[in-house]
């Protein structure tokens, strides 16, 4: 028989040293979300629990000079009810509003939505496109990583041992950028995605687009970051054409599964759908600011 | 003096105080506030809990089942297997049932039951179910059932042989049953069409989605004497089928029911409740069972998957003169769908004259199946309304003015042998034609889609009794279910009777062994039946309280009369007493001859069956082929709507589950037979926002054979939403759809398909 612990740290040292200690018998517990649910189906058997909600940098949420720091462990409803980074990012927002009912959102954390590391994770195709990086900490020291290489594969990360994400950093953005993300679900909500869509781009003063960064959910063994659907857009003044381009380029990035929640096919046509939907948001939000 | 079957008392023109309004119902704050207690939540001392092993395998013969190392490990007080149950012959109604709770020669479905345990602790009896082994020698499987009737088809059951077929008495097969109906000359009635639609559909099994998963506690006594605390639409049918499967007296085993968190049919069967009791029989302390989602949709009865073809005709001036069919019902392991109701009620709405169905039920290797609102119904008349909606379409008819010249009304006789009364299927499409819905122009952009239904409605055997307290105040005591309100209308109308207000009225649940035996609450009896009994009773504990007034007074029973809740001199002439209170009397019960009350025992006959209309608008993405329903309407007789807010939410809960039913929910198996979407995360039953609010209206036609005219209005609203959706999307994008559900790959699919023959045109 074996026992269940738990702690709940107050320092991102004693966590570290906890979770380095325990090894693979350890899971880290955020708003719990994802790992209660494995518990109660039986699905994970873990010796330690570690709460990390007590401490303080994993619930921070700060800028500095147009720069927005997020701590891994803020609740969505704690960033969705922050207005100021709600209007920096609203593709960030708009992923993590689609974790889960108020309820969930009120426990669930983006840390824990990248660390769970699931194909379709809502809020992870916005942070890649944001250009966001995974603060890190663990017993070598500290280190970041691009969000798009934290995930490795379905429940796989690059965390070694005893690394834990403590929070998120983001770019300062230009005048006119503009993000968003687009889910299809059947759904409205309290569903996984069958294609998750994330378009973040910048305009110069003219209107043609100088940057951009498109990621895919749920279309691949990880989340996508689609540098040939962001060349589409680099360039143009995001026409039709390169609406079209991007499209295509989606889902021709598209590597996904037949399973219960899409097919192949269906995936692959509204991959280049839903992104194309999620960039014309994107563009009328760069052209309004 | 007749009984209430023969004469109900029904007074169209009786001013009525309390029937017609919507009270708070009695049992609504505790549900509210979570007060209520359900299945799981009763804890007795000493209490064990109980798990259940599963098979991981679709079809397996059972070898060998070794529990030693589960009955050592500490905690552990029980352990049972099929050994522990009575072997009952196969094939027969107590075999099957005793088979599907615990497998015995074989397995036959992912999550069988093979093994239950009960242990101190909720981990200890899961670490214990991993220490149970279990040989199988597993054997091919088959999910789909038009597979199932193939010759070479793996066979579930050796001794099974097609009921209704000649020469199949000595040929194995899946097909339990071929039942053939017919009325009129259909080929005659075909060779008058100018127009014949034929097509093919199909339809996936579907849960009922009870919030609530099944929980009860068993304790069996040192007298062997056992109680049995559950969720059930029917505590005396899992009394005498739990007495037939374990060999005992039902007078040994003693059901009460819990609050239902949701039942629609599926808690018409009871799954852990039998091994709940071998379980505490063997441990000799009360076991707690409580499934989990998971076990609910691997294990516990989804409707039945359909595969039809249907033909149906027409003149041009808008007749339909004939109609065929030929149905296939897959009803899991065992038999049970009662697919009969298909044949029975499919075209049974309209006058026609010429019909001839063949309806086939078949078994594979899936949860044997339950019932839900309307059983085998609504599935097959998605292809019936569609067809009927593309036969008005095709002669130039508004689909309504359609309908209501077909429409059947008052003596037409029945494919299944009856003849109407006085129903309200003319009323209810001129009712519809009336809505603003209807009346409003589609939304550009937007499909729209019309639908009937029919259900029969049912009676049956019900009790029930009323008791005056010395104070005046009445409590009724009921052995059916609520499931939807039941309590407060049947209260409602034994105020009515006796002249007082509710809150003076309570109505409780009798336990299986305080009342004469009841009929499941299903086929939307309930409210019906159980108030036949109720007023029944009310008149009869009236009646005593007039006999009692006489004695006081000195005068005969037929010189008093019961009005506003006193009884009072029938003239000037009886003389010149003060009028007695309900409280007057019942407070000498102990000076005159014992207490007040009334019971009543009945079959009860005289339903009238229901009709209903849905008018659906909706969007279609283009791009994704997702769904959005935007409007929608229900239009139905309820005869007379006792509490019309419980009517209303019979009519949107049955929209909402008809909506569910037709784009998202689906069974889907992995390759191995098992089942890949067992969690409401992924069998995708509508949230509250994927529908809009349901608007309706109900049309009060009354039944004349119930004191007060209702009809049952539990069936009808989820028989015509998987048509009305079904046009609606026709109507949206071009082409109606004929299989379910029409989930957004399914549409996206069609769309393109007929971009690609638009383009190759």
């Amino acid at each position: 028989m074996t026992e269940l612990n738990y702690a709940a740290p107050d320092s991102l040292d004693a966590a570290v040293g906890m979770l380095a200690d325990a090894g693979a018998g350890a899971r880290i517990l955020a708003g719990g979300t994802d790992v209660l649910v494995l518990l109660h189906g039986d699905l994970i058997e873990p010796e330690l629990i570690v709460d990390i909600k007590n401490i303080p940098e994993l619930t921070e949420i700060s800028v500095e000079d147009g720069a927005w720091r997020i701590g891994a462990a803020a609740s969505g409803m704690k960033l969705m009810d922050h207005e100021d980074f709600a209007a920096a990012w609203p593709g960030v927002i708009e992923g993590v509003a689609l974790i889960g009912s108020v309820q969930v959102k009120g426990r669930a954390s983006v840390g824990g939505n990248l660390c769970n590391a699931s194909p379709a994770a809502d809020s992870v195709p916005p942070l890649i496109a944001a250009g966001a990086m995974a603060n890190i900490a663990g017993p070598g020291g500290k280190r970041d990583l691009p969000v798009e290489d934290v995930i490795t594969g379905p429940g796989q990360t690059a965390l070694e041992a005893g690394e834990m994400v403590v929070s998120f950093t983001f770019p300062k953005r230009p005048p006119h950028s503009g993000d968003c993300y687009l889910r299809l679900t059947p759904r409205t909500e309290m569903d996984i995605a069958v294609v998750g869509a994330a378009v973040n781009l910048t305009l110069d003063d003219g209107g043609t687009c100088t940057a951009a960064r498109v990621s895919l959910g749920a279309v691949a063994p990880t989340p996508l970051l689609v540098e040939d659907a962001a060349a589409a857009l680099i360039g143009t003044s995001v026409d039709d054409a390169a609406l079209d381009a991007l499209a295509a380029a989606a889902s021709a990035a598209c590597d996904p599964i037949d399973d219960k929640r899409g097919t192949i096919a269906y995936r692959i046509k509204t991959a280049g759908v839903m992104t194309r939907r999620a960039a014309e948001t994107a563009l009328d939000r760069a052209r309004r600011n | 003096m007749a009984s209430i079957l023969e004469n109900s008392g029904f007074n169209p023109d009786k001013e009525l105080k309390i029937v017609g309004t919507n009270p708070v119902k009695q049992d609504g704050p505790d549900k509210v506030t979570g007060r209520a207690k359900f299945g799981a939540d009763l804890i007795l001392p000493g209490m064990l809990f109980g798990k259940i092993l599963r098979s991981p395998h679709p079809h397996a013969v059972l070898k060998s089942i070794d529990t030693s190392k589960a009955e050592a490990l500490p905690g552990v007080k029980a352990v049972v297997t099929r050994d522990d149950f009575p072997e009952l012959p196969p094939g027969t109604p107590g075999g099957d049932l005793s088979r599907n709770v615990m497998a015995r020669e074989k397995v036959f479905y992912d999550g069988h039951p093979v093994a239950a345990v009960a242990a101190t602790s909720e981990p200890v009896a899961k670490r214990a179910l991993k220490l149970i082994e279990v040989e199988h020698e597993v054997l091919p499987h088959v999910i789909d059932p038009v597979e199932a009737m193939q010759p070479g088809a793996p066979i579930l059951h050796d001794h099974l042989r097609t009921k209704g077929v000649e020469g199949a008495e000595d040929t194995p097969t899946n097909i339990v049953e071929r039942l053939d109906l017919a009325m009129g000359d259909t080929d005659a009635g075909f060779a008058e069409a100018d127009v014949i639609v034929e097509r093919e559909y199909d339809s996936k099994p579907m849960h009922q989605g009870y919030i609530e998963p099944q929980g009860c506690v068993a304790d069996c006594n040192e007298d062997d004497q056992i109680e049995v605390w559950c969720c059930t639409q029917g505590t005396h049918v899992f009394r005498d089928r739990l007495a037939d499967i374990l060999r005992l007296d039902s007078s040994r085993i003693k059901v009460m029911q819990s609050e239902m968190g949701g039942g629609f049919g599926g808690k018409t069967g009871f799954y852990g409740e039998p091994l709940a009791i071998v379980l505490s029989k063997k441990a000799r302390r009360p076991v707690k069972i409580v499934l989990t989602r998971n076990e609910v949709f691997r294990c516990t009865g989804p409707v039945s998957g359909t595969r039809s073809r249907i033909k149906m005709g027409c003149t041009k001036d808008g007749k339909i003169v004939a109609a065929e069919a030929e149905l296939i019902f897959q009803t899991g392991a065992f038999t049970g769908s009662m697919f009969f109701n298909a044949p029975h009620a499919m075209f049974t709405r309209y006058a026609l004259e010429n019909i001839k169905t063949t309806a086939w039920e078949v078994v594979s290797n899936r949860p044997k199946v339950n019932a839900f609102r309307a059983p085998c119904v609504p599935q097959i008349v998605f292809g019936v309304e569609a067809i009927v909606t593309e036969l008005a379409n095709k002669i130039g008819m508004d689909e309504l003015d359609f309908r209501l010249k077909n429409a059947a009304t008052e003596g037409y006789t029945t494919l299944y042998g009856a003849t109407f009364g006085p129903i309200g299927f003319v009323e209810t499409l001129e009712a519809s034609k009336e809505t603003d819905h209807y009346r409003s122009p589609v939304k550009p952009g937007e499909g729209r889609g019309v639908a009937a239904g029919f259900w029969f409605n049912r009676g049956g055997d019900t009790t029930g009794s009323l008791t005056i307290t010395p104070d005046g105040s009445v409590n009724i005591m009921l052995g059916t279910s609520d499931v939807a309100g039941s309590r407060v209308s049947i209260s409602m109308m034994a105020a009515e009777e006796l002249g007082v207000p509710l809150e003076k009225v309570r109505a409780n649940f009798a336990d299986t062994s305080a009342i004469g035996n009841n009929r499941v609450t299903a086929g939307s009896r309930t409210t019906f039946s159980s108030g036949m009994v109720i007023v029944d009773s009310a008149r009869k504990a009236i009646d005593t309280m007039v006999e009692r007034a006489a004695e006081i007074w000195g005068v005969s029973p037929e010189e008093v009369t019961f009005e506003d809740g006193h009884c009072r001199p029938a003239s000037a002439n009886v003389g010149d007493f003060e009028p007695l209170s309900i409280k007057d009397i019942a407070s000498r019960t102990s000076v005159s001859h014992g207490a007040i009350a009334g019971h009543s025992e009945m079959n009860v006959t005289g339903e009238g069956p229901g009709f209903g209309v849905h008018i659906v608008d909706l969007k279609v993405d283009r791009g994704t082929g997702r769904v959005d329903v935007t409007r929608y309407t229900v239009i139905e007789d309820a005869g007379k709507a006792i509490h019309p807010l419980q009517v209303e939410g019979q009519y949107q809960g049955g929209a909402v589950q008809g909506v569910g039913w037709a784009l998202n929910e689906e069974y889907i198996y992995r390759a191995d037979g098992t089942l890949d979407n067992p969690s409401f995360l992924d069998y995708r039953m509508p949230v509250a926002s994927d529908v809009p609010m349901i608007d309706t209206v109900i049309v009060e036609v009354p039944n004349p054979n119930h004191p007060y005219g209702l009809r049952g209005v539990g069936e009808v609203p989820v028989v015509p939403t998987l048509a009305a959706i079904g046009n609606a999307i026709g109507d949206a994008i071009g082409i109606r759809p004929q299989s379910l559900p029409m989930s957004p790959p399914k549409l996206l699919e069609l769309m393109d398909g007929d971009e690609t023959r638009a383009a190759a045109e």
